[in-house]
């Protein structure tokens, strides 16, 4: 139980990177942004193919972000300069990405152009060059025995990974919190919020749209190029419902700690990211349910959590309507008791 | 030298279907610097439209605009809004809801200066920020962190003109930014526009329908009818003219007595 939760939260935290870029498209741009799916699988692509041919594994990461990076912006044009609709712009480049991951991933062979996918075993990526590192410094036997001592019988292995997604998490939060307190930061969120206007104070949204989007899917494919070296495999397939995931984390992060700053919303959407990864752990470790559910648990939650917000407000005015009915009810007999 | 110059405007919707309608026929008008022209016209007779070929929102079938002595016709609206100011009839239209007080500022701050990097809100620049707030007498320089989704539209208008202004734009577009406002709150917004145009000495174009307003603010008026300035009160006579002066002019113009109802009330 406690490797299932810890092993979903270690996950949980650099799928978090992923949902604060599906936060900039959606809520900061109010972009509906599908590229999602294709970008997370360029990013792991292009990190797994460059570590493959001998790269260092961090350069092999920053190359895999500038690719999310130009896959976004490319969905900007297609909707700023080809006048095409944000989720259709997000669907062509989410196909056009899907050939050319294959062809990302076919660099590492010489015999054939196309791959699906690249194993990552016996190679140096940033997990597993940080914990060498980490091995050293003895923390893991420390927490071992510390937790042995409470009782647990299970522990995990180690604890760099999770270390090393804190630290990215950390620095990612903190550059997107200041980032969209910048004058083009504000200009971004201005165009999400009131175009019209924006344009009025000679900001050109569409360079700004396509900023955002790029930005986004940076740090989409970061998160995928994360994934691919801390589960030692990247699969042309892993980013099937990628967006649902990532929509179902900022809402489950904004329902709990709410949108009342950036800094405090951006905080609610890692943690969604964290909640959503541990519930569907939980909910597979139960046993009646099997992996190939993922994607529609994933659906069905997003579903209530778009349903439910306006349940709520429904039942509310309902509320509201009915004891001003009452109010003025009451007044009436009164003015009818004071006549008589 | 005039600052800002339309020659022979002319703009149709849908050309050549059977909704074509022509919006502005053949427009000339020239506004030396620090003039304020009001605007007056019946609904459909092109105000807005105008409006909107000057920020740029729209471009002309035919015709040339320029700024200053410079052409700039064919000049994007963004480009263009660094040395214009609007403000919107719809007091949601100007300002960014989900944003705070201060931060829909530090937008309109960065009007005619290359955005970059640095922080939207400074100390420095909140502090500046608060000064100006503090002429609306709204209070609103004490909530500077406050959503401006949750001001009333008086507020979010006054806010509105004060961004627009804020940079001294060359030239400010007002199209009936009073009209949304009850009574009291665009009785507020129109001493407000006085006192801003006024201090910085703008060059402004107001659209209303409240003929008092018209001939109270400004220093000319201009009456638009079917897409053509029917009639311009230059400077010396504007002082002297009244809402039956103006009813005359139109009747001896069109033959046909104004539909003067929304007008009058505005
Ligand atoms: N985008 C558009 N497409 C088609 N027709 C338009 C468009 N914009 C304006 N028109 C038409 O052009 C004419 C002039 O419209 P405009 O909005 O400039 O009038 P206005 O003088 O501002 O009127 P109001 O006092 O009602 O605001 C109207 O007949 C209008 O229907
Ligand atoms: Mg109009």
């Amino acid at each position: 139980m406690f490797v299932t939760i810890f092993g979903s939260v270690e996950q949980g935290i650099i799928y978090a990177i992923m949902a604060l870029g599906v936060y900039l498209t959606f809520r900061v741009l109010d972009f509906p942004d599908l590229t999602v799916d294709g970008s997370f699988v360029t990013g792991a692509a292009t990190a797994a193919m460059m570590i493959v041919l001998g790269y260092n594994p961090v350069i092999a990461t920053l190359v895999a972000i500038l690719a999310g990076f130009v896959a976004g912006c490319i969905t900007g044009l297609l909707h700023t300069k080809g006048n095409i609709n944000p989720l259709l712009s997000g669907i062509l480049m989410m196909i056009a990405l899907y050939s050319i991951n294959l062809r990302i991933m076919g660099f590492t062979l010489e015999n054939s152009v196309g791959r699906p996918n690249i194993p990552l075993l016996n190679v140096d990526t940033i997990f597993s060059t940080v914990a060498a590192w980490w091995g050293n410094l003895g923390i893991d036997a420390a927490i071992t025995s510390a937790l042995m001592g409470l009782g647990f019988e299970k522990v995990p292995k180690t604890w760099s990974a999770l270390f090393v997604g804190l630290v990215i998490i950390i620095i990612i939060k903190l550059f997107v919190d200041w980032f969209l307190k910048t004058e083009v930061g504000l200009a971004i969120r201005a165009t999400g919020d009131n175009q019209r206007m924006i344009r009025s104070f000679s900001a050109n949204t569409d360079r700004l749209i396509i900023l955002g989007l790029g930005l986004s899917n940076g740090l989409v494919a970061l998160a995928g190029a994360l994934i691919a070296q801390v589960n030692k495999a990247a699969d042309v397939t892993m980013g099937v419902g990628m967006i649902v995931t990532g929509l179902a984390s900022v809402i489950i992060g904004e329902a709990i700690l709410g949108t009342k700053t950036i800094m405090r919303t951006t905080l609610a959407v890692i943690i969604g990211a964290v909640i959503y990864r541990v519930v569907l752990a939980l909910a597979l470790k139960s046993g009646f349910l099997d992996s190939g559910d993922m994607k529609l648990i994933t659906a069905v939650i997003v579903i209530i959590a778009l349903i439910l917000p306006q349940m709520i407000d429904k039942y509310k005015e309902r509320k509201r309507k009915a004891k001003r009915l009452a109010e003025m009810r009451t007044k009436v007999e009164q003015g009818g008791n004071e006549l008589a | 030298m005039s600052l800002l110059k339309l020659q022979q405007i002319q703009k149709t919707f849908n050309e050549g279907t059977p909704d074509e309608k022509v919006a502005l026929g053949n427009i000339n008008l020239h506004l030396k610097p620090g003039d304020f022209v009001t605007i007056i016209g019946s609904n459909g007779a092109g105000k807005s439209t105008m409006m909107n070929m000057i920020s740029g929102a729209l471009t002309p079938d035919y015709g040339r605009i320029s700024i200053d002595g410079k052409d700039v016709t064919a000049l994007p609206e963004f480009k263009r809004s660094q040395y214009i100011g609007r403000v919107f009839q719809d007091p949601m239209a100007g300002t960014a809801p989900s944003m705070t007080i201060e931060e829909n500022i530090a937008l309109a701050y960065s009007r005619n200066k290359p955005r970059g990097l640095r922080m939207g809100v400074t100390k420095k620049r909140r502090d500046i920020f608060r000064t100006a707030l503090e002429r609306l007498h709204l209070n609103l320089e004490n909530r500077l962190g406050a959503k401006v989704g949750l001001l009333s539209g008086g507020e979010r208008q006054a806010l509105s003109l004060l961004m627009a202004t804020f940079t001294q734009p060359s030239i400010l577009l007002l199209d009936e930014h009073t009209a949304a406002l009850d009574p009291s709150r665009a009785t507020l917004i129109t001493q407000l526009t006085k006192e801003l145009v006024a201090q910085d000495q703008l060059t402004t174009l107001m659209v209303t329908h409240n003929m008092q307003q018209a001939l109270d603010l400004g220093n000319r008026l201009i009456m638009m009818d079917k897409g053509q300035i029917i009639l311009e009160v230059e400077e010396q006579r504007k002082p002297h003219l009244t809402i039956p002066d103006l009813m005359a002019e139109f009747e001896a113009i069109r033959g046909e007595k104004m539909n003067s109802d929304r007008a009058l009330l505005g």
